[in-house]
């Protein structure tokens, strides 16, 4: 029996039988374990179901070497787009789980367990930040930002590969979490003791950390990757006050991507340090110190704020003035701004932490940086604002996006100045208004800004357009729902509403959190038009097609190629001579023209061992997290033997013959010649085959 | 024929929704206020009332930076619509010297003008300064324990648990920490939010203004009993607050190590416990960690080992 015993805890670690939630609902039939039970039921659905349908259509070869094994930074960013799209389908739903627990359960438990509440809560935020805001906007940069400067990939395209997949690796961890064991109820920022053995024995803590851990190496490495692109790769007389709007903000979020995610990397490493080797760093006894837990992780968790909202800063820019028509207003002081943005953001980390019991004027200081930040943050706004100023504005579905945007971003600007000041702050810190603050500006503002991306791009990686109608529904569910869900939660929150709580007590709350779960349901159908328009836009996929690949008459070099692009990018790499290039060549005649004379290219040959390396990661973590020790050491050493081997591969690029590059090109331009302009009045309509009528300057 | 069956069909349905949307208006702000009459923006101290006063000053004075946005973006994009052929387009146009100035000076001003304001108040509302007043401040020692609060009057030799009891008019000093994992005080009619942490000490000034009955919660999530960790305060006269103690010091029950240890276990108590004497220096015993906290007991009595 005893040996029994310790032949499985070799096997399986402290994974038993009650670790599954179908047990634990068939032990214990309560509402909140069914709901955990279904949750994990549809983790294994969908796996099965996904496999499945893959095998029934034979596309297991075409996804491997399509797809997975790419080192094309196209097919990566749209990678991590699907990876974010799932990602942010279960952290939707567990929003509207937490919203209907709340509006039920005043005065009597709900539908959820506590337990099951601080899961929803944590993994929540945790996929919201790490595996939805991080993959949209890597994705969308990965994608777009090689095409802006003319390059014909980034840097490292196999450390892309690697990012990538260790990314993947930490989602895996967490759709796991659904089906072994449960995750940790420490809230998305994971503070301890709370989060030590002596509080929390399980595995929840373990899973946050190693899925963090996952994703911020895989950020760190996406930040150097992206910052070298932009350094090295940019294509002749493409001086830095010549980039676009979207590439300064990639390259300003690669920066403090290298700079900022170390330290949350190190903050989870020195948690795992007490959990696994009996350390104490932040434990309360033995000269541990929590203090220094939260420091460290608001000095990635301020910066990385920024991460997330200066990409869709430049993807507003793009759009504004693509959609207007015009030139942008203010380029230089927007650079300015951007720059300053990403500086400051590592100077106000405290604000996350006025009630610790600072010193007065240690709070001031932190609290008045916090402010300044908001000056370069509202003179972009006036920027587009300045921008839209006698253009020509098309309120398109990322235009309206973007407008939406502006306004309600300012209110959120403003319950963040409140916030700033120290003592309003140890009022509403840890409430719902906090809640509603950062929704309030990583909806409207992240969010906001990746849909918006997301559908001006799109035509561009697929060679169609998307639905318009249902992008203008998702554009009302998005903006209404978003108000109803959380201007009540700022209200709740000036009286006093904890956050993370699942349980109320006063009556009076309730016609607030019923608005809000309506606001969420609202939401949710938002997402649900995305994936309608998806569906939709493919459906009817022959009358939208651009392939000349420049529908919006657009201003960047990602417009001056075919839709969708070839693998090399670009044909020849383009001379630029000055800022908005392609409009320029537009206007005096000198787009869609053949080259001089062409030349091989070489692009990076596809590669598993992106692939191997992040899912290696993941079983070897997930190892750690249930102590099957011999899974962790395989997946060390594959990781690591991954690394060194292909260190040694030389053969790791592939040539296009010139006269396949030219064909191909030439055929391009022919289809160029064949299609009809169409003037700005008409670039939704089937008449769109991605050719701008040329305007008057 | 149509359009003015229309208008009248209009007309009604105005009325209808008018019979209906007005009590709902009503209603809805009727819970507005009984909501929001459970936080700051009822003050009862003049902790909580200052720091009102700040929501509103900053308040007005961001309404200035974000009130043109509100106008100028649907104006602006509205009037330089497409279709609109009277307007100017002057796609060239991207730089106005005068602009720049708008755009940076002002929101410089006003960030400038807040830290100003924002550099006194900090001051100001430091939860560590000492109210001014005549009198002597009340001390109380609290406890976060999981999931309820301890609170020590240690000049009255009393502790209570889940309750507070304090003298209308008379400043009241907290020293805190935690008997547990990290936690946060907060009292929404009074004053703002400290954190407690476990080895350490942090404190808080309030007063209460007017007698009444308030409540405390702790805001940081510290696991399942968390939503229930709320507590009702008691604001009474001064000479009420001197029958209150001689009343609970009658109470036999001392809190000593021993009881602590019974108390700091995981747990949620149906009501308040009073404890009518204190062992002496408890509160820095258990802030140096000399006790063992009942957390440990407990992990130590229940799990089996692996």
């Amino acid at each position: 029996m005893n040996n029994a015993m310790g032949f499985w805890h070799i096997l399986f670690g402290r994974l038993t039988w009650e670790s599954l939630p179908f047990v634990k609902a068939w032990l214990d039939p309560t509402v909140s374990e069914i709901i955990a039970a279904g949750a994990g039921g549809i983790v294994v659905l969908g796996a099965i179901a996904t496999f499945g349908l893959i095998t029934l259509f034979g596309k297991w070869r075409y996804i491997w070497t399509e797809w997975m094994t790419s080192l094309d930074h196209k097919k990566i960013g749209i990678m991590y787009m699907i990876l974010a799209v799932i990602m942010l389908s279960r952290a939707l739903i567990e929003a509207v789980l937490m919203r209907v627990q709340q509006a039920v359960a005043i005065n009597n438990p709900g539908l959820l367990s506590p337990d099951h509440f601080g899961q929803l809560f944590t993994t929540h935020g945790t996929i919201m930040i790490f595996f939805v805001g991080m993959p949209l906007l890597t994705g969308l940069i990965n994608f777009a930002m090689p095409l802006q400067i003319g390059a014909r990939d980034v840097a490292f395209p196999y450390m892309n590969s690697i990012s990538l997949w260790m990314t993947v690796g930490g989602g895996i961890l967490l759709m796991a979490s659904l089906v072994f064991g449960e995750f940790s109820t420490g809230g998305w920022s994971g503070y301890p003791p709370y989060t030590e053995l002596a509080f929390n024995g399980g595995v929840g803590p373990d899973y946050w950390i190693w899925a963090v851990t996952l994703s911020s190496l895989g950020a760190m490495m996406t930040g150097i990757n992206f910052a070298v692109t932009v350094y090295k790769l940019r294509s002749p007389g493409m001086r830095w006050m010549r980039l676009p709007l979207f590439t300064w903000t990639a390259f300003c979020t690669a920066i403090l991507m290298i700079f900022a995610v170390p330290p949350l990397t190190i903050a989870t490493l020195l948690l795992a340090a007490d959990r696994y080797l009996g350390m104490h760093f932040f434990t309360n006894a033995l000269g541990g110190n929590m203090m220094n837990f939260v420091n460290l992780f608001w000095l990635f968790g301020h910066p990385e704020v920024y991460i997330l909202i200066l990409p869709a800063f430049g993807i507003f820019s793009e759009v504004v003035s693509t959609f207007s028509a015009k030139v942008l207003y203010g380029y230089t002081s927007l650079v300015i701004a951007t720059m300053a943005i990403a500086l400051l953001s590592f100077t106000v980390w405290l604000h996350h932490f006025f009630t610790m019991g600072q010193s007065a004027p240690v709070n001031a200081v932190f609290g008045i940086a916090t402010m300044a930040i908001g000056i370069p943050t509202g003179v972009k706004i006036y920027n587009w604002i300045w921008t839209m100023f006698r253009g020509e504005v098309r309120f398109t579905t990322p235009m309206l996006f973007s407008l939406a945007f502006m306004v309600t971003f300012v209110i959120g600007g403003m319950s963040g100045i409140i916030l700033a000041t120290p003592p309003v702050d140890f009022m509403v810190h840890n409430t719902l208004f906090l809640v509603a603050h950062f929704h309030n500006m990583l909806i409207p503002g992240m969010l906001y800004g990746m849909i918006a991306g997301y559908y001006y791009w799109f035509p561009k990686a697929f060679g169609f357009r998307l639905s318009e109608t249902w992008g203008r529904i998702a554009f009302v569910c998005w903006v209404v729902g978003f108000y109803l869900a959380f201007t009540p939660l700022y209200v709740l929150g000036l009286a006093g509403a904890p956050r993370r709580t699942q349980e109320f007590f006063d009556p009076s709350f309730r016609p607030w959190l019923i608005i809000a779960l309506l606001g969420a349901l609202l939401i949710a159908a938002g997402l649900a038009a995305l994936f309608i328009q998806l569906w939709v836009s493919i459906k009817q996929r022959d009358t939208t097609r651009v392939p000349v690949g420049d529908p919006w008459d657009a201003r960047g070099l990602e417009w001056s190629i075919p839709a969708p692009p070839p693998d090399y990018n670009f044909a020849v790499l383009p001379q630029v001579g000055r800022r908005d290039a392609f409009y320029w060549r537009k206007q005096n005649n000198g787009a869609y023209k053949p080259a001089d004379h062409y030349r091989d290219i070489e692009v990076p040959k596809n590669s598993m061992c992106g692939v191997l390396v992040g899912l290696a990661a993941a079983a070897c973590f997930f190892g750690l997290v249930w102590h099957i020790w011999w899974l962790a050491f395989c997946g060390s050493a594959l990781t690591i033997g991954t690394i060194i081997t292909r260190s040694f591969m030389r053969d790791v690029v592939r040539t296009i013959p010139a006269a396949e590059v030219e064909a191909l090109d030439r055929r391009w331009l022919e289809t160029a010649a064949a299609a009809l302009p169409v003037p700005r009045q008409l670039e939704l309509t089937p008449e769109n085959e991605g050719l701008a009528r040329c305007q008057p300057k | 024929m149509p359009e003015v069956s229309a208008r009248v069909w209009n007309k009604r349905r105005l009325r209808r929704w008018l019979a209906f949307g007005a009590p709902l208006a009503s209603a809805a702000s009727l819970f507005g206020c009984s909501t929001l009459s459970r936080g700051f923006l009822a003050p009862a101290g003049p902790i909580a009332a200052a720091e009102r006063h700040e929501l509103f000053v900053v308040s007005a004075i961001m309404l200035l930076v974000i009130g043109p946005v509100f106008l100028l973006t649907p104006l602006i994009a509205w009037r330089y619509r497409l279709s609109n052929t009277k307007s100017t387009y002057r796609p060239q146009w991207g730089f106005s010297w005068i602009l720049e100035g708008l755009i940076w000076i002002p929101p410089t001003i006003i960030v400038i003008v807040l830290a100003v304001f924002l550099w006194e108040n900090s001051e100001q509302l430091d939860p560590y300064r000492p109210l001014s007043s005549p009198f002597q401040p009340l001390q109380i020692q609290a406890v976060s324990l999981d999931w309820k609060w301890l609170f020590i009057y240690p000049d009255q030799h009393i502790a209570i648990v889940d309750q507070l009891i304090l003298p209308v008019g008379r400043p009241v000093h907290f020293s805190l920490t935690s008997g547990t994992v990290m936690q946060s005080l907060l009292l929404p009619r009074l004053a703002g939010q400290i954190f407690t942490m476990a080895g350490m000490t942090t404190q808080l000034n309030i007063a209460v203004s007017a007698p009444g009955t308030y409540w405390g919660e702790n805001a940081q999530f510290n696991g399942t009993g968390f939503q229930k960790q709320k507590f009702r305060i008691i604001g009474v006269s001064p000479e009420d607050f001197r029958q209150w103690v001689t009343t609970l010091q009658k109470k036999p029950n001392l809190l000593d190590n021993k009881a602590y240890q019974i108390l700091s276990r995981q747990s949620l108590l149906p009501h308040p416990i009073i404890f009518g004497n204190v062992q002496p220096n408890l509160f820095s015993e258990i802030v140096n960690q000399a006790i063992t906290p009942g957390y440990v007991l407990q992990h130590e009595g229940t799990s089996s080992h692996e």
